[in-house]
C-alpha cells in the first residue's frame, strides 16, 4: 500500500525511536505538520524560533545520548536553524534537522521562501541530503540517523521538497545501510594500543587529557578505570566536565584559558599526554609553540582528521574512546603514584579556584556554588549560556556525572543554554534543570519562555545579571584600557515582569543572604522560573590565560 | 610547497563536487586543476585534483576528504608511481606560409589537427604536463588565440611482476 511522503516521514521517525520533535511550521512543511496532528507517539514541541528548536534538539541529544530531531520550513525557517546546526557541529552532537523545500521543479528559480539550505549547511553538517524522489525518503532518513549517531557524531540535515512530502510510495523501512564511503573505525589498532601502554610505562610525568568524546561514547567508567589503574592525573575539558568526577583525587579540573592552574601546569610540565576524544582546541592549548614542550603525545580519537591537526601526535590511535580505552586498560601495566603525583597535588592545594566573598553584594561564583549545594544530591542537568556565566558554571559547579553539563564549547553560542535546557528537560523529565545564564545571552532566546510555559516544563533560569556583556567587558577591562565599547546592557527588561508576562514565575535576588532560598523556591516550583540574581557588576573570571599566551602564564586568582 | 596529485573515488551524485571543492577552498588550498568523470562503475566518479600546498595542510585535506560520506577512497598519487595525461585543445593563428611549419610541430608531438580555417588551426594534444607545456611553447610564436586544457587525469601503475 502506498502512503504519502509526509506519512513516510512520520513512520520513519517512529522506526528510529524518536519521541520528541522540536520545530516550527511554514508553508511547504504543512503536509508533515498535518500528519503530525494525529500522531500520538511523537511529542511535537513548538519552539518560538527555529534556532531554539535546533538548540533544544541539541540539548535533548546531549542530555540523553539519543539523536535530537528538529524541523523547520524552507527559506527563513531553514536559515534560522543554521546557528543551531553549527553549534551542534562544533561539539559533535547527533542532531537530525529536517527542512521543507520548494517543489523540485521550482528549485533554483528563486521561488518564494527558497534557500539553498544544503549548500548553506555543507560546511557545518556531517552530511546533508536533498531528497528528490519520495521513493528515496525512508532510506535517506535511515542513513541520516545512522550518520548522525555513529563515528564522530554530528548534525545531518535532510531537505524535503513539498512535492516529495505530498507524493506517495510504498513504505518499507530499510533494515540495512549501505554506505561504502562511511565506515567509522571503532577498535583501535592493537599495535598502537601497545605503544600507548608502553609510553605510559616509560613516562614519569603523565597526564590524561579527556575531551567531549568521553561523554559522546559513554566512556566515563573506562576513563576512571584507566586513571585509577595507572594513577595518572586527569584534566577534563569543558565538554568533558562530568565525564570524570571533579572531586576525584586524580582530577585536575579544566585546562586552558579559564582552567585550573594545576591542569595547565601539569600539561606544561608533563612528559606524556594521553589525549582521549579531545581536539587540542586553541582555548585549551594557548600558544601552540609553548604547549606541552616536554611531552610525547598519544591521541585516541574516532576521527582521523582530529589527529595531528593542531599539535603533532606521536602515537595516533583511531577508534572509539570507550573501545580504545577498554583495549588500553587490558594491556597497560598498573602504575604507582610517584613524585609527579605529589607535585600535581601540591598545585591543586596551592591554587584552588577562589574569589573574594561578600555580604554586601552577590558574587556570581557564590550563586553557582549555591546551585550546586542545592542540587548535588538530586539528578540535575546544568546548561549554560556563553560568557562569564559559562566559565563560572564550569569552575564552581562540581560536576560528577556525565551528561550533566550542556554548554556550547566550540562555537560559543550565546542563546544556547535556555533552549538546550528545554530539550534536556523533555529528555530527562525527572531531572532538575538549571540554565546558568548571562543577562545578555538570555535575551537571545528569551521567547522560549512561551515554549516552556506551554509544555509545562520546570526549567529554571539563573541569570547572573551584571548589566554587561561581561566576558567582552572583561577583555576590555584587562586588555583595552577599560574602554567599555558596546558592552553596557543595563538598559534591559525587568526580568521578573518579563517572566510574569509569559506566565512564568520571576524572582529577583539582590541580597546574598537570600540566594539559597530563592534557588530552593525555584526548584520547588512547577513550571519555568527566572531567578534574576543582581550580581557584582565588574567581577572577572580568574584565573585567565591571555589569548595567545602559553597556558603556564595565568593571571589573577592566585592564592 | 609541493604539487600533489590526488585521486578520489566518489559517489556519482550531485553536490559531491561542491563538497570536495569547498573543502579545498575553506582551507585556503588552491586547486590547480580538477577533472571529474565516470569510472568503470557508473555509480562512481573519479576526481583527479592537482593542488599545491604545504604537506601538513595537504594531509589534513586528505583526511577531511576521507571524512566526507560521499568519498569512497582517496589516494595521494604523488607518493607512488603513476601515469598521468592531460588533453589540450589549442587554436593557433596561421598564415598560409606558416601552415606547414605548424604541421611539422604537430607531427613531432604526435598530436592532431582537428579543425582548420583560413586563418586558424586547432590542434589536439594529449600527454604529460611537460609535453603540453612544450608544444604550447612551440606554437606561441604563431599567435595563440585560445587554449582549453582538461587538467590531469591519473592512474596508479601496476606493480610489475
Ligand atoms: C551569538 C553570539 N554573539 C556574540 C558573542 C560574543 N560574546 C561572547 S561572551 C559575550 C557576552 C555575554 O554576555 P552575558 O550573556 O551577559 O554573559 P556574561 O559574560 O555577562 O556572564 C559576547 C557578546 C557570542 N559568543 N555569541
Ligand atoms: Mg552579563
Amino acid at each position: 500500500m502506498k502512503i504519502t511522503g509526509a506519512e513516510i516521514f512520520v513512520e520513519s521517525l517512529k522506526k528510529e525511536g524518536v519521541e520528541v520533535l522540536f520545530g516550527y511550521p511554514g508553508g511547504v512543511i504543512i503536509p508533515i505538520f498535518d500528519t503530525l496532528y494525529d500522531e500520538q507517539k511523537i511529542r511535537f514541541v513548538l519552539a518560538r524560533h527555529e534556532q531554539a528548536a535546533a538548540h533544544a534538539a541539541d540539548g535533548y541529544a546531549r542530555a540523553t545520548g539519543k539523536a535530537g530531531v528538529c524541523i523547520a520550513t524552507s527559506g527563513p525557517g531553514a536559515t534560522n536553524l543554521v546557528t543551531g546546526i553549527a553549534t551542534a557541529y562544533m561539539d559533535s552532537v547527533p542532531v537530525v534537522a529536517f527542512t521543507g523545500q520548494v517543489k523540485t521543479t521550482m528549485i533554483g528559480s528563486d521561488a518564494f521562501q527558497e534557500a539553498d539550505i544544503t549548500g548553506i549547511t555543507r560546511p557545518i553538517t556531517k552530511h546533508n541530503y536533498l531528497v528528490k524522489d519520495v521513493k528515496d525518503l525512508a532510506r535517506t532518513i535511515k542513513e541520516a540517523f545512522h550518520i548522525a549517531t555513529t563515528g564522530r557524531p554530528g548534525p545531518v540535515l535532510v531537505d524535503i521538497p513539498v512535492d516529495v512530502t505530498m507524493g506517495s510510495a510504498e513504505f518499507a523501512y530499510p533494515k540495512q545501510i549501505n554506505l561504502r564511503g562511511y565506515k567509522p573505525n571503532t577498535d583501535g589498532h592493537p599495535l598502537q594500543i601497545k605503544k600507548v601502554a608502553e609510553a605510559i610505562r616509560q613516562a614519569r610525568r603523565p597526564v590524561i587529557y579527556a575531551g567531549g568524546g568521553i561523554i559522546l561514547s559513554n566512556a566515563s567508567e573506562e576513563l576512571r578505570t584507566l586513571a585509577e589503574k595507572t594513577s595518572i592525573p586527569v584534566t577534563t575539558t569543558l565538554l568533558c566536565l562530568g565525564g570524570f568526577p571533579s572531586d576525584h583525587p586524580l582530577s585536575l579540573g579544566m585546562p586552558g584559558m579559564h582552567g585550573t592552574q594545576a591542569a595547565n601546569l601539569a600539561l606544561t610540565e608533563c612528559d606524556l599526554i594521553v589525549a582521549v576524544g579531545a581536539r587540542f582546541d586553541d582555548r585549551v592549548t594557548g600558544k601552540l609553540d609553548a604547549f606541552a614542550p616536554h611531552a610525547r603525545i598519544a591521541h585516541l580519537d574516532i576521527d582521523p582528521a582530529a589527529i595531528s591537526k593542531n599539535v603533532k601526535v606521536d602515537i595516533p590511535v583511531v577508534g572509539d574512546a570507550r573501545r580504545t580505552m577498554e583495549q588500553l586498560i587490558a594491556v597497560v601495566e598498573p602504575r604507582k603514584r610517584n613524585g609527579w603525583n605529589d607535585r600535581v597535588d601540591a598545585w591543586k592545594q596551592e591554587y584552588p579556584p577562589t574569589y573574594v566573598p561578600s555580604d554586601a553584594v552577590i558574587k556570581p561564583q557564590y550563586v553557582v556554588e549555591q546551585i550546586y549545594e542545592a542540587t548535588k544530591n538530586r539528578e540535575t542537568v546544568i546548561s549554560t549560556e556563553v560568557g562569564q556565566n559559562q566559565m563560572w558554571a564550569a569552575q564552581y559547579y562540581k560536576f560528577s556525572r556525565p551528561r550533566t553539563l550542556l554548554s556550547s564549547g566550540g562555537l560559543g553560542t550565546m542563546g544556547y543554554g535556555f533552549p538546550a535546557a528545554i530539550g534536556a528537560q523533555l529528555g530527562r523529565p525527572d531531572a532538575v534543570v538549571f540554565d546558568i545564564a548571562g543577562d545578555g545571552s538570555i535575551q537571545m532566546n528569551i521567547q522560549e519562555l512561551a515554549t516552556a510555559v506551554q509544555e509545562r516544563l520546570s526549567v529554571n533560569i539563573a541569570i547572573l545579571n551584571n548589566g554587561y556583556l561581561g566576558m567582552v567587558r572583561q577583555w576590555q577591562d584587562l586588555f583595552w584600557n577599560k574602554r567599555y565599547s558596546a558592552t553596557d546592557i543595563e538598559v534591559a527588561p525587568d526580568f521578573v515582569k518579563l517572566a510574569e508576562a509569559y506566565g512564568a514565575k520571576g524572582i529577583r535576588v539582590t541580597d546574598p543572604g537570600k540566594v539559597r532560598e530563592a534557588i530552593e523556591e525555584a526548584i520547588a516550583t512547577d513550571g519555568p522560573v527566572i531567578l534574576d540574581f543582581v550580581v557584582d557588576r565588574e567581577e572577572n573570571v580568574f584565573p585567565m590565560v591571555p589569548a595567545g599566551k602559553p597556558i603556564s602564564e595565568m593571571i589573577g586568582g592566585l592564592a | 610547497m609541493k604539487k600533489h596529485t590526488i585521486s578520489a573515488l566518489v559517489e556519482n551524485h550531485f553536490g559531491v563536487l561542491a563538497s570536495v571543492a569547498g573543502l579545498f577552498s575553506s582551507r585556503g588550498f588552491n586547486i590547480k586543476s580538477l577533472s571529474v568523470g565516470e569510472t568503470e562503475d557508473p555509480s562512481i566518479s573519479r576526481m583527479t585534483i592537482v593542488a599545491k600546498g604545504d604537506d601538513r595542510i595537504l594531509e589534513q585535506v586528505m583526511k577531511q576528504l576521507n571524512r566526507l560520506v560521499d568519498v569512497i577512497k582517496v589516494i595521494d598519487m604523488t607518493v607512488q608511481d603513476y601515469v598521468d595525461r592531460e588533453l589540450l585543445l589549442i587554436k593557433v593563428s596561421t598564415s598560409k606560409a606558416a601552415r606547414s611549419e605548424i604541421m611539422e610541430i604537430v607531427h613531432v608531438f604526435r598530436s592532431r589537427i582537428v579543425d582548420i580555417s583560413p586563418s586558424t588551426m586547432t590542434v589536439e594534444v594529449t600527454g604529460t604536463e611537460a609535453k603540453i607545456n612544450a608544444i604550447i611553447g612551440m606554437l606561441r610564436p604563431f599567435g595563440i588565440k585560445e587554449i582549453a586544457r582538461t587538467g590531469k587525469v591519473a592512474l596508479l601503475r601496476e606493480v610489475k611482476g
